[in-house]
């Protein structure tokens, strides 16, 4: 059977019959829908775990040195009778933050969102390679698996943070060879995606659907994939050498002289360890936007749709989010301010990342514009998309601080860049994510989220989320590093315990409000309020079929495209909304964007 | 059942559980707030610059952050859902896109400007005629190391030290970095110096103390699982008292050479740093 969707030309029938088998249906599914959905329940598990882990950091931030006795029987090795060790410590924040960054934050919003929504957006069958979109999620799988292993081998889980800075990372236990392993094979699986994605926008495209009447969710996941395809060869030639360093006596990132524990690092010479930061940063940077793209996408998407309104300045958001994947090439040094790289080059890093602040407030300003004098409906939906603004607000402003090569030196390796992270990645990414999964739960699932206890979730995570996050900035300022065991050991941290209990404390609401979240999702697929085909009144392709969609996406074939996606309350058409592939009738004028 | 505002009864409980939440926590953070708004003791003489751009950059961006946030507010109340209410129908404003381009544009130019020449005296500039001392770290200690009487490193009178890292009040530091293993930072809070010790290279950093007082390093780099106790202390002392006290060092390192060398033929051993222990407990 061949499963290849074809391209636009062919008249609509439905081309290959929908696989009837529990396997091909469920499991080894190439239906993109399918794979979506297989990617948000990953994304949504190895999200609780990192939610987890991050409990125990601040558990041991909060009472440094108290013991959980439970813990003690789960992890006897890292916390023998519930007390943490430094060495356990290190595995916590590090397999945090790669968990989150690589198989929460990267699968929701480009597998779950991007292989659900591209094609039913731009009107396609499928994903241009459906057989490559099976193979992408099945090899992200292992991938989870290895990290996940890691923890239960001698020596624990990488310790040496997400970043694994050689040459510590070079000398550390197995956990970080299998480290190494699992982000290599996530890595393919994130490029056959990104291929996947740029050909199915590039060629798969609906007639009438050009690439400026594309939906912004498609053109920022569509940018992201090209980001994906230059910048994961870097990371994964990176890996590849710090994995000869470790398993076959290279040294790429190992100097002459090491000297180790009192004995000469057997395989040293010649490397170096400033190489390691480049490769990864140059990586690294783009990733940080890989990660936002696709979240400011779907911002741009359910802020129209909830203030009827079309959104403000539809080319300056897509030609910002050009600008933001191409100045993301040039901004990696503003990480290695003090790593001893020549100060000349920091300067000009500097320059580099003060000007990628302009694309991203271009965005925000027209965010801003498309709510003004709008008809702003409070969903669920809309309140995490306006906290995604509001927290990137945030977000993005810190980050000029640390732009600032002098303030730098001072809060460089704090908690300000660790408060500066979470408010892009949980008050921007995830809130993003939230929006997104409120926002098209309908129509994967066919039936409605629970909207009071979305409001619930909402309310909860906004409130304690800032408790748990702005303080850092303050720990920050006040000298607090990173990635440190127990500050209470320096006295003038020694202070910072209060606030320190005070964000544990928020974070433990916070966790426990995404219990809502877990039994609102699971229940609601059951229980929730059948959604028809258009719940939310919405122009893009995929609310003109039913939901779920069908096999193949389309009942009456392909559509073709008349306008842009953000027509609402268009004078002199009836309807406040105006589907995409809705055919004008009468004298209503097509406007186009611009 | 529902009320007013559309809750279930359920939710009520949540709510009044987070109204408490918040009245509880406000006081409290607003009472510690002009503590925590402050950053650390300023003891070098470029911690005051480096800090008024840290407020330069903290007014600006506080103002925009009042402004966007407030508006984004009002826009999201004063437009809020009616019945018979009607969008406005616009897909933008050209004028308003160059406006809101240009000036995020010249802030961050001029910020970049201010920021350069700032840089390029604490970073690029090393002083001359400054304290020399060179500092090697190693999991999880600081070696430091002043050239003795003969003022050369690396030779028989040099006076080392663990962890204790002694300068004069009112003359530069210029201090030389190096690692013996993995990447350690040399972090003074109070000095607002950071600079990473990288294995292979060496790295210089100057300041120069405007106060007597004492102090310590952190490491800020993660250099392994002892990565949170590489700690120093600081020591800033007037010219007489630091003179004094490299001559004690210096009297102490004779006396053990000499005494090294009637005992045991063998060269004195330079203090090695403790051990690295394979599982820390906590403190």
């Amino acid at each position: 059977m061949s499963t290849v969707a074809l391209p636009r030309e062919v008249p609509h029938v439905e081309v290959h019959p929908a696989p009837t088998s529990f396997w091909r249906k469920y499991i080894f599914s190439v239906d993109h829908k399918m794979i979506g959905r297989q990617y948000l329940f990953y994304a949504l598990f190895m999200l609780i775990i990192g939610g987890l882990l991050a409990m125990l950091v601040r558990w041991q931030l909060a009472w440094p040195g108290r013991p959980i006795a439970f813990m003690g029987k789960i992890a006897p090795e890292g916390m023998p009778g519930g007390q943490m060790l430094p060495e356990f410590y290190n595995s916590l924040f590090t397999m945090h933050a790669t968990i989150m960054i690589f198989f929460a934050i990267m699968p929701i919003l480009i597998g779950a969102f991007g292989n659900f929504v591209i094609p039913i957006q731009i009107g396609a069958r499928d994903m241009a390679f459906p057989r490559l979109n099976l193979m992408s999620f099945w090899v992200a799988v292992p991938a989870a698996v290895l990290i996940i292993w890691s923890f239960f081998v001698t020596g624990g889980a990488a310790q040496a943070g997400w970043t694994s800075y050689a040459p510590l990372s070079a000398i550390q236990p197995r956990g970080q060879t299998l480290w190494l392993l699992s982000l290599l094979v996530l890595g393919l699986s994130s490029l056959l995606t990104a291929v996947n994605f740029i050909t199915t926008v590039i060629n798969m495209r609906a007639p009438g659907m050009t690439f400026f009447r594309m939906p912004l969710t498609c053109w920022a996941l569509f940018i992201t994939a090209i980001l994906l395809l230059l910048a994961l060869p870097v990371l994964s030639a990176a890996l590849i050498m710090l994995l000869f360093d470790r398993v076959l006596g290279t040294t790429f990132f190992l100097p002459a002289g090491m000297v180790v524990s009192g004995q000469p690092w057997p395989n040293a010479g010649g490397g170096q360890v400033l190489l390691w930061q480049h490769l990864f940063w140059f990586f690294g940077h783009p990733e940080v936007y890989i990660m936002i793209l696709p979240a400011m996408g779907i911002t741009s998407e359910v802020l129209p749709v909830f203030a009827r309104k079309p959104i403000f300045g539809y080319r300056a958001m897509a030609y910002s989010i050009m600008g933001i994947a191409g100045l993301g090439f040039i901004v990696w040094g503003h990480h290695m301010f003090q790593s001893g790289m020549n100060p000349i080059l920091g300067t000009s890093f500097m320059i580099s990342t003060m000007v990628i602040a302009v694309p991203s407030a271009i965005k925000t300003f027209n965010w801003l514009g498309t709510v003004w004098g709008g008809d702003v409906h409070l969903t669920t939906p809309m309140l995490n998309a306006l906290s995604f603004v509001s927290m990137f607000i945030i977000g993005g402003l810190s980050g000029i601080f640390m732009a600032s090569t002098p303030v730098d030196i001072f809060i460089h390796d704090t908690y300000f860049i660790v408060g500066h992270i979470h408010y892009v990645l949980f008050g921007g990414s995830l809130f993003g994510a939230f929006a997104g999964l409120y926002f098209w739960y309908p129509k994967m699932f066919g039936r409605m989220m629970n909207e009071t206890w979305g409001r619930i979730h909402w309310a909860i995570t906004f409130i304690t989320f800032n408790c748990v996050f702005f303080p850092m900035h303050f720990l920050g300022m006040r000298g607090m590093q990173r990635r440190i065991y127990d500050y209470t050991q320096y006295t003038h941290l020694k202070g910072l315990q209060p606030m320190n209990q005070f964000m544990t404390i928020s974070l433990f609401v916070l966790g426990a409000g995404q219990i809502i979240l877990i039994v609102n999702f699971f229940l609601s697929m059951r229980r929730g309020k059948v959604a028809g085909a258009n719940p939310w009144h919405a122009n893009t392709l995929e609310w003109q079929t039913s939901s779920p969609p069908p096999h193949e996406n389309f009942t009456h074939g392909i559509p073709t495209i008349y306008r842009g996606p953000y027509e609402y309350s268009a004078p002199g058409y009836a309807s406040d909304y105006w589907p995409q592939s809705e055919p004008p009738a009468g004298p209503a004028p097509i406007k186009a964007h611009g | 059942m529902k009320d007013r505002l559309g809750f279930p009864r359920a939710a009520r409980f949540l709510r009044l559980a987070l109204f408490f939440f918040g009245a509880a926590s406000l006081p409290g953070a607003a009472a510690a707030l002009p503590f925590w708004l402050t950053l650390p003791e300023q003891a070098s003489t470029y911690a005051g610059e480096i800090d008024g751009m840290f407020h330069l950059i903290m007014w600006i961006t506080g103002i925009i952050f009042v402004i966007v946030e407030a508006l984004l507010l009002f826009f999201v109340l004063r437009y809020r859902h009616r019945e018979g209410r009607v969008a406005k129908y616009t897909h933008g404003n050209n004028r308003v896109e160059v406006i809101w381009t240009i000036v995020p544009a010249l802030i961050c130019v001029l910020l970049a400007l201010l920021s350069r020449r700032m840089w390029t005296e604490i970073k690029e500039n090393m002083p001359h005629d400054a304290t020399e001392i060179h500092v090697q770290g190693e999991q999880f200690a600081w070696n430091i190391r002043y050239p003795g009487a003969d003022g050369k490193f690396d030779t028989p009178d040099d006076i080392l030290t663990l962890n204790q890292l002694h300068f004069p009040v009112g003359k530069p530091v210029v201090v030389t970095l190096s690692s013996k293993d993995v990447i350690h930072s040399f972090f003074l809070p109070e000095f607002r110096v950071k600079q990473d010790l990288v294995p292979g290279m060496k790295t210089r950093v100057w300041f120069e103390a405007n106060r007597v007082g004492h102090w310590e390093i952190a490491c800020a780099e993660l250099c392994g699982l002892g990565h949170y106790r590489m700690k120093g202390f600081v020591t800033v002392d007037t010219p007489e008292d630091f003179q004094k006290w490299l001559a004690e060092q210096a009297a102490a390192l004779a006396a053990e050479q000499k005494q090294a060398s009637t005992a045991a033929p063998a060269p004195a051993e330079v203090p090695a740093a403790l051990p690295p222990e394979s599982k820390g407990g906590s403190s």
